[in-house]
């Protein structure tokens, strides 16, 4: 079965080359939609195959090449695939997720003008994200962390006649760019370094298996993982790397959940997994990603709080959620973070999916009424649950997922994550307040959302309300499968404290537990401590969804006068603290008066004043040397003559 | 005896040589120069080259003359007029009179030594001078025998496409 | 006696008279001609000290030099022609394209 690895990116790549060389000539959405869908299918099918084999099987790690891509020197680098534990949830993730939406998109995209061109992005995205995710080296890893980078930037700027999108588009790309640079120097570092102790390579087995050359908790491996984290920043929007997800809510908002919620931004999350043996062995790196994560998981949850748009809300609702994971991996809880990676993938797939199918049905309604209005925003729903039905229930289902509440498959890993950073000997009780704070203030801007779109008096403009249908089959199944797998898809995981087997930690077992048992990481704790943690953690969740109900459907002028109360405060939150403000004056503005410096001073005059200059003294010289071309024969004749003289006489007589 | 002959014919060829590029008539020239060239043969006779001196006789003087004659004949030259003085005259005259000045000095300074081969007079006559050239040419000189030979045939195609009106 | 020098010095000559030729000569046949004549002064060199290193070498090197001449000879008066067809002229005063 592993000999068919290669097929998982490849069935990807034959619907984007197909969709991409002949989806215009075909303009049949059936067959293009169907044709993209297939393809993903395909490799989910192949996916599945292959995780049943790795089930089964007593050997956990497998490598399969296809071709070498280069050999210098003691380096030899292949384009080899992975599968281990780790790889094979993921590209179950990826594939599985990846199908429904393609489904959904279907339904979501009908009618647009370049339906072709995106699925086209969508496979080639899937293509990239599966190189990434099972590549057996980094080089190959790279190739897929800069494809899913290019998806992203097609697919954010998808609207590309919009201005907004562009830019979306473009920050995204720059920001990610930054993180590149911290990938690759991470690697380069790493490369150089193993290759000092005479370990040259880039392949991740062979990687971990030479890890212990370095220096536990030294510069080096320290260094190290500190740019491999600041790669993961960027890929992963954590602070303060964060900015460019909101706004890549500019593209459809398939594409946010596929790519901006589900999988895209999880690479960091997985490379850090993926590479967990060196982060182990850096301490001071796994407490500055805990303290990231930790941060980014408050921070963007204030702004959540106070967002009127519907896919900015839980576009911050993702920066938090990855804060979450980073978490994890910062305290040491691998398997945790790899368990919130897909609970958290099912959960927010579904939100943003719900989303589209409101905003779906809100321009219909618009649309049907003629009207401009924007229908992402929060402000024109409410009462939306007796004509969306389905739509509710499921993102129902998901927010209380997300939210924490037992049974629900949020709970499951979000607890694992809090119960860790407060008792893992990497983590601390502070860890665990902000998380539990920002748990809290999830459940509240969820429920807000939940209320706003959902409940409450219809404030859509009378004219669109009554034409706001649910939406079709292609979108609604997608939307019923995520639910159902957000509601159980915790199940994998319960921890032994609550008499489940944590079937997740013994599978992945394989991948993490070498580095936690060498590095020593341990959660220690009473079980009473660990029932109580829970209770709070509950306990505020629950807190925060009353709160919201409070505040959104018992009383609706309450959020008004608590505006008033503190005007500075909620303005800052609603401007999200000005974050993009201070980067646009400390960073961007400085950049572009450097840039524009470069070229009125720099390039102008030096640059350009000595590729003119150069052409000025040629045009000298070569005015002058003209006179020597008469044209005549003569001339040449004689010259060369005159050459043969001097130099035959130079060596006969000179002697 | 041979140095009568060497004397006599090496000045008919100098003087014919130089009038190679007196002659202000095309056709004076392409005269001379076969003079010249039958000189030349002679004196490929007097150095033990009988092979030589026949295929200077039918190459240079019988084709490559013939040809630039033919050539003369079809464009219709005329006699160049009688030239003035010129800075080409006296800039060709100082330079080829240096240049004789330089190889005359280098044949005087340096002596023709290297190892001897096997191919002495006796030798000569014995085989006959076209066997020997025949079995250096088909033997060790093969590849570059061949060489030439397409060279020939390019020359004959480069020929035909320069002389065709439209091609 | 008549040794290997007096070849030499004989080939040297007609080789100068034949440079003298392509440098002060307008015709271009007239050159070429003067082109041959240097040509057959390297012949007569190479003939000459064949035969006083009694080796073959040189005179099949001559033969080489005879293949190219006639080669030499077919292209260049066949340029001639082409040239003569353009300009009505083969002066060499005329063949002043080079400079553009």
């Amino acid at each position: 079965m592993y000999d068919y690895l290669w097929l998982i990116p490849f069935f990807p790549l034959v619907g984007f080359v197909f969709n991409g060389l002949f989806g215009k000539k075909i303009r049949n959405e059936a067959v293009i939609g169907g044709i993209g869908t297939l393809m993903i299918f395909l490799s989910f099918l192949v996916s599945c195959g292959n995780f049943y084999a790795l089930l089964q099987d007593s050997e956990k790690v497998h490598q399969r090449v296809i071709a070498s891509w280069m050999s210098v020197g003691d380096l030899q680098v292949d384009w080899g695939f992975l599968l281990d534990p780790l790889s094979a949830l993921m590209i179950l993730i990826i594939t599985g997720v990846g199908t429904l939406i393609h489904l959904y998109s279907i339904g979501y995209m009908h009618g647009e003008t370049g339906f072709y061109r995106f699925f086209a992005y969508l496979n080639l995205f899937c293509f990239s994200m599966l190189m990434l995710v099972l590549g057996n080296n980094a080089l190959v890893m790279f190739v897929g962390w800069e494809g899913v980078g290019l998806c992203s930037y097609l697919l954010i700027g998808y609207y590309f006649e919009k201005k907004s999108a562009g830019d979306a588009a473009k920050k995204a790309f720059v920001v990610n760019r930054i993180g590149d640079f911290g990938f690759l120097c991470g690697l380069l570092t790493l490369f150089w370094a193993l290759g000092n102790k005479g370990v040259w390579t880039i392949n991740f087995v062979e990687i971990a298996e030479n890890a212990h050359l370095l220096e536990s908790g030294g510069l080096i491996v320290t260094v190290v993982t500190l740019a491999f984290f600041l790669g993961a920043c960027g890929k992963s929007a954590q602070i303060p790397l964060f900015t460019w997800l909101p706004d890549a809510m500019e593209g459809p908002t398939p594409v946010s959940a596929l790519i901006h919620a589900a999988t895209m931004v999880t690479a960091g999350v997985y490379m850090i997994g993926r590479m967990n043996g060196l982060f182990a062995m850096a301490p001071d790196t796994m407490m500055t990603i805990a303290v990231v994560g930790a941060c980014t998981a408050l921070f963007a949850a204030t702004i959540g709080l106070a967002q009127n748009d519907i896919k900015r809300v839980l576009a911050y609702s993702t920066v938090s959620q990855l804060g979450y994971m980073f978490l994890a991996m910062g305290v040491g809880a691998f398997t945790a973070g790899i368990f919130h990676l897909m609970t958290h993938a099912f959960f927010k797939a579904c939100l943003f999916l719900g989303s589209g199918s409101v905003i779906h049905g809100m321009h219909h309604g618009y649309h049907h009424a003629h009207l401009k209005d924007d229908p992402q925003d929060m402000r024109n729903m409410g009462g939306l649950r007796k004509k969306m039905p389905i739509t509710f229930w499921t993102f129902l289902l998901s927010t209380i997922a997300i939210a924490g509440i037992p049974l629900f498959s949020g709970f499951f890993s979000k607890d694992e994550i809090l119960w860790w950073s407060f008792g893992s000997n990497r983590g601390h009780w502070l860890l665990w307040l902000v998380g539990a704070v920002a748990a809290g203030m999830t459940a509240f801007y969820m429920f807000r959302l939940v209320f706003m779109t959902f409940f409450g008096e219809q404030r859509t403009d009378p004219r669109a309300k009554d034409h706001i249908p649910e939406s079709g089959l292609t979108i609604t199944i997608p939307l019923m499968v995520l639910a159902a797998l957000a509601v159980v898809g915790g199940y994998i995981g319960i921890p032994a404290i609550l008499g489940g087997a944590n079937h997740i930690k013994q599978f992945l077992d394989p991948v993490f537990g070498k580095a936690i048992a060498l590095n020593q990481i341990e959660a220690h704790g009473t079980h009473a401590l660990e029932y109580s943690l829970m209770a709070v953690s509950v306990g505020i969740a629950v807190f925060g969804i009353f709160l919201a109900w409070v505040m959104y459907v018992k009383n609706p002028a309450l959020p008004a006068r608590f505006v008033a109360s503190f005007p500075g405060l909620w303005k800052a939150v609603f401007n999200k603290w000005y974050i993009d403000e201070l980067y646009d004056a400390v960073f961007v503005n400085n950049c572009k008066r450097i840039g524009t410096f470069l070229w009125k001073g720099f390039d102008v005059r030096i640059v350009d004043g000595i590729v003119n200059g150069t052409a000025w003294v040629v045009k000298g010289i070569g005015s002058g040397l003209r006179y020597t071309q008469t044209g005549f024969l003569h001339n040449y004749a004689m010259g060369m003559v005159v050459g043969v003289v001097v130099i035959v006489g130079y060596y006969i007589l000179g002697k | 005896m041979l140095s009568i002959l060497f004397y006599l014919f090496a000045t008919v060829a100098i003087f014919s040589a130089f009038y190679v590029t007196k002659a202000r008539n095309p056709v004076n020239s392409a005269l001379c120069l076969v003079t010249t060239f039958i000189c030349f043969a002679v004196l490929y006779i007097t150095l033990d080259a009988p092979f030589m001196a026949a295929i200077q006789i039918i190459v240079y003087a019988g084709a490559i003359i013939v040809l630039i004659i033919f050539v003369i004949m079809l464009l219709n030259l005329g006699t160049a007029v009688k030239k003035r003085y010129t800075h080409a005259l006296a800039w060709g005259a100082a330079l080829s009179v240096i240049m004789l000045f330089i190889t005359n000095t280098f044949i005087r300074r340096g002596v023709p030594t290297g190892k001897l081969g096997d191919v002495t007079t006796q030798m000569i006559h014995s085989y006959g001078h076209t066997e020997l050239i025949g079995m250096a040419l088909f033997t060790e000189f093969l590849l570059p025998f061949e060489i030439a030979s397409i060279l020939l045939l390019v020359a004959i195609v480069g020929a035909i496409i320069l002389s065709k009106r439209q091609v | 006696m008549i040794s290997v020098y007096h070849y030499l010095i004989l080939s040297a000559i007609i080789f100068s008279i034949g440079t003298f030729g392509v440098l002060t000569r307008k015709n271009a046949i007239v050159i070429f001609m003067c082109i041959e004549l240097m040509l057959n002064s390297v012949n007569l060199t190479f003939i000459a000290l064949s035969r006083h290193l009694q080796n073959m070498d040189g005179q099949i090197f001559v033969f080489f030099v005879m293949a190219v001449a006639a080669a030499e000879a077919a292209v260049g008066l066949a340029l001639m022609i082409a040239f003569y067809r353009n300009r009505e002229s083969i002066d060499t005063d005329d063949f002043n394209m080079l400079k553009w």
